[in-house]
């Protein structure tokens, strides 16, 4: 199949380009020039950037089919302009062995829609005692090793496993957490819990968590990528981090950057989220963390939840967001609050995640998987329940006006996605 | 974004359901202060009904056990001439894994008007409140940490008794501030009705976050906080908190933050003592004080039950 696309404005994030042109594909790349094309599309009016990549998608398999499957969550994917994502162990059974890891690889791959990186378990159960066999789960396509949201307290066991996987290179991404600290709690420390009686996270959970993971890393050489931050603090651990040259990353989520505990409301159990919202300060500082590159990503953390899961008292309510489909226009809400381009936007949910996952995708270069978005970034919508393509409907920003609509979806070379 | 209106008001402003003193405008708190002063008269008569909720159900639902707070509401809802039902949730339902949200369609489903609940999880009303139909009220009696309002008002309603001008006191609230739904209600209740000085007593590990922001002064010396004060409230401090990481005893606690009578001195000479009960005698107040002129522990739940028929009566008529 070889594409032609034309009119388009076409969006680099890892060079910055941004202006028009015109993109060929052939084989499963990008071209420098045309031949004949088997199909032309006229992108006018639209944006051609390389497809979003995600490094948290929940797809609830294996074990949770009841909450969604592979084939309506990588449909979300894709008609989210999410080419690829990284899904995180906490399956049921979670990803701790080869066996699993090959048959989501392979069920994913029938599928032929977003393509998925499993991200495998750091410890057996993720019940962080014993290390799980991280050499045969790279084998398998694991491309990194977790804990998702299980707290790993034994800090010994956490040092053995960054020793280990630092001795192979193998990439780490783990939440940091102080598990005693965030024992029961369902909110953030401050203010609004207190009023609503909730118990309460304090923010220092996660700096103390963080300060330690990165003293580990320092005595281990390990490549650790700090997932899902959610307070001001840890954005200053992490640039001094990276000034010393560690060899850290760190994201955050859709939410974090909009929203703050405020948005609880009268217990709006859409807004049970782990890491918890945090106060506006925190917000703000890690909106304006992404924009100068101390975070490096922009994940949704989809997490698909069913309605009785959310059905329920906040603290009992299942924590967790859909997040898929609106990676994209949060993304450009985010980028405009922040007086970015839309190159510097984008580079948080395209090239950024890339190197992290150290994927060729997330670029425009001739001979980069031609892996697309075609967006119109003014198109505006309301977030309603019954358009979203994934199985779980639940997201604080129901009912929010966005900008940016996905109108074809682009897979190794196919189209796989048009509105 | 959605706005989420007052959940406890309805489209003219009127009290629909009453799941947390917050939010209420001082109106409403007034009309339920006064609706309750004419109900004192019926608990004293020797006829103790009125026929308000005749023909009306209300369900007790308690999803966590109490006995006195249900107990009050039971007598409440039948001074009114209500039919009464009591559902002990802990035992039946939630145990055979059904969700809170099919119990209460159940019920609604045999007609009722009122539901009472107690649930152990802050905003457990407000879930319930939301799926309920318009005719049904919810009133909160007590969720979670979060809000145990017609407490905050059976404490309101005693203070106007005996100090009349809310405007001109200073109130302490002393103990367990961290776990209680009682104090925070009683706070927002004071805030509400214009209370120049609200204080919390108590050490750091039983003050919620940030709490300051409710609008009260923090006083971790209880000498200190109570002087000048013209009621204080005393708190319960439940068992299973008296010894761990928050406290070392009951006996430590006692020392620092038990009410005593050479500590109720510091307070003006008329203050009031009041407690939500049950009391821990020698944990969190002295007998002497318990039983002695200042308190006012027994008429608080006299007019509990005046002040829960006011609410009844009100929501039943919006």
């Amino acid at each position: 199949m070889r594409l032609h696309i034309k009119n388009a404005r076409v969006v680099d994030p890892a060079t910055g380009k941004d202006g028009a042109g015109e993109l060929y594909v052939a084989d499963g790349k990008l071209s420098a020039e045309g031949g004949k094309a088997d199909r032309v599309i006229d992108a006018k009016g639209l944006v051609a950037a390389p497809g979003l990549i995600d490094l948290s998608a929940r797809l609830r398999e294996p074990g949770y089919e009841y909450k969604a499957t592979l084939e309506s969550e990588l449909d979300a994917a894709l008609a989210g302009g999410v080419t690829s994502l990284a899904c995180p162990p906490d399956t049921d059974p979670p990803l701790d062995e080869p066996g699993l890891v090959d048959m989501l690889r392979r069920r994913a791959k029938a599928l032929s829609r977003a393509r998925v990186y499993p991200v495998g378990a750091l410890t057996v159960k993720l019940e962080g005692k014993a290390l799980t066999e991280m050499g045969q789960l790279t084998d398998a396509g694991c491309v990194a090793f977790s804990q998702a949201n299980v707290p790993l307290a034994d800090t010994q066991v956490l040092w053995r496993a960054l020793q280990y996987a630092a001795t192979f290179d193998y990439p780490v991404w783990l939440r940091a957490e102080e598990a005693w600290l965030a024992k029961g709690g369902v909110a953030h420390d401050g203010e609004v819990a207190t009023r609503l009686g909730l118990p309460g996270i304090p923010a220092f959970a996660e700096t103390i968590a963080l300060a330690a993971l990165l003293e580990l890393v320092r005595a281990t050489r390990a490549r650790v990528h700090v997932c899902r931050l959610s307070a001001a603090g840890s954005v200053e651990l992490m640039r001094r981090a990276k000034q010393e040259g560690l060899p850290v990353s760190c994201d955050v989520a859709v939410h974090h950057v909009h929203l703050c505990d405020m948005d609880l409301g009268y217990f709006d159990s859409h807004c049970r989220l782990e890491p918890p919202l945090r106060g506006q300060r925190d917000r703000d500082a890690l909106s304006r963390a992404l924009a100068d590159g101390t975070i490096d990503c922009l994940v949704s953390d989809h997490t698909p939840v069913d309605e009785d899961g959310k059905h329920l008292p906040f603290a009992q309510a299942e924590p967790g967001a859909t997040g898929l489909e609106l990676l994209l226009p949060l993304a450009l809400k985010w980028g405009q609050a922040n007086g970015l381009g839309l190159a510097a936007a984008l580079a948080r949910i395209t090239s950024d995640p890339a190197r992290v996952l150290g994927v060729r995708s997330g670029r425009l270069a001739p001979g980069a998987p031609a892996d697309l978005v075609l967006f119109d970034p003014a198109a505006p919508f309301r977030v309603a329940a019954e358009t979203l393509k994934s199985q779980g409907k639940n997201t604080p920003f129901l009912g929010y006006e966005l900008a940016g609509r996905v109108r074809c979806t682009i897979v190794d070379g196919n189209v796989v996605y048009e509105q | 974004m959605p706005i989420q209106n007052n959940p406890q008001l309805n489209s003219k402003g009127e009290l629909q359901h009453l799941l947390s003193i917050e939010g209420l405008p001082r109106d409403i708190l007034v009309q339920i202060l006064d609706t309750a002063e004419s109900f004192v008269g019926v608990t004293e008569r020797e006829v103790k009904k009125v026929p308000i909720l005749r023909g009306k159900s209300v369900f007790n639902l308690f999803f966590e056990p109490s006995t006195r707070t249900r107990t009050t509401f039971e007598i409440a809802a039948k001074r009114l001439s209500a039919d009464v039902i009591n559902l002990n949730i802990t035992v039946s339902s939630a145990t055979k894994g059904e969700s809170l949200l099919d119990t209460v369609a159940n019920l609604s489903a045999m007609q009722a008007d009122i539901f009472i609940v107690r649930h152990e999880s802050s905003g457990a009303p407000f879930l319930i409140a939301r799926h309920v139909k318009p005719h049904e009220h919810v009133i909160n009696a007590g969720d979670g940490r979060h809000a145990h309002p017609t407490q905050g008002l059976l404490d309101l309603f005693t203070i106007r008794h005996y100090k009349k001008d809310f405007t001109r006191l200073t109130v302490a609230i002393v103990g367990d501030i961290l776990h209680s739904r009682v104090a925070r209600s009683l706070i927002h209740g004071l805030t509400t009705l214009g209370v120049p000085e609200v204080r919390v007593i108590g050490p750091q590990t039983l003050l919620p976050a940030g709490v300051e922001a409710l609008g009260v002064r923090v006083f971790h010396d209880m000498r200190a906080g109570l002087k000048d004060c013209d009621v204080v409230v005393m708190l319960r401090l439940q068992n299973e908190r008296m010894r761990g990481a928050l406290l070392p005893s009951a006996q430590e606690f006692f020392k620092h933050y038990g009410l005593t009578a050479e500590k109720l001195a510091l307070a003006r000479r008329d203050a009031i003592v009041m407690h939500p009960g049950p009391m821990n005698r020698g944990v969190e107040i002295d007998s002497t004080v318990a039983d002695g002129p200042h308190s006012v522990i027994l008429p608080q739940v006299t007019f509990g039950i005046a002040v829960r028929m006011a609410v009844m009566s009100i929501v039943a008529g919006n």
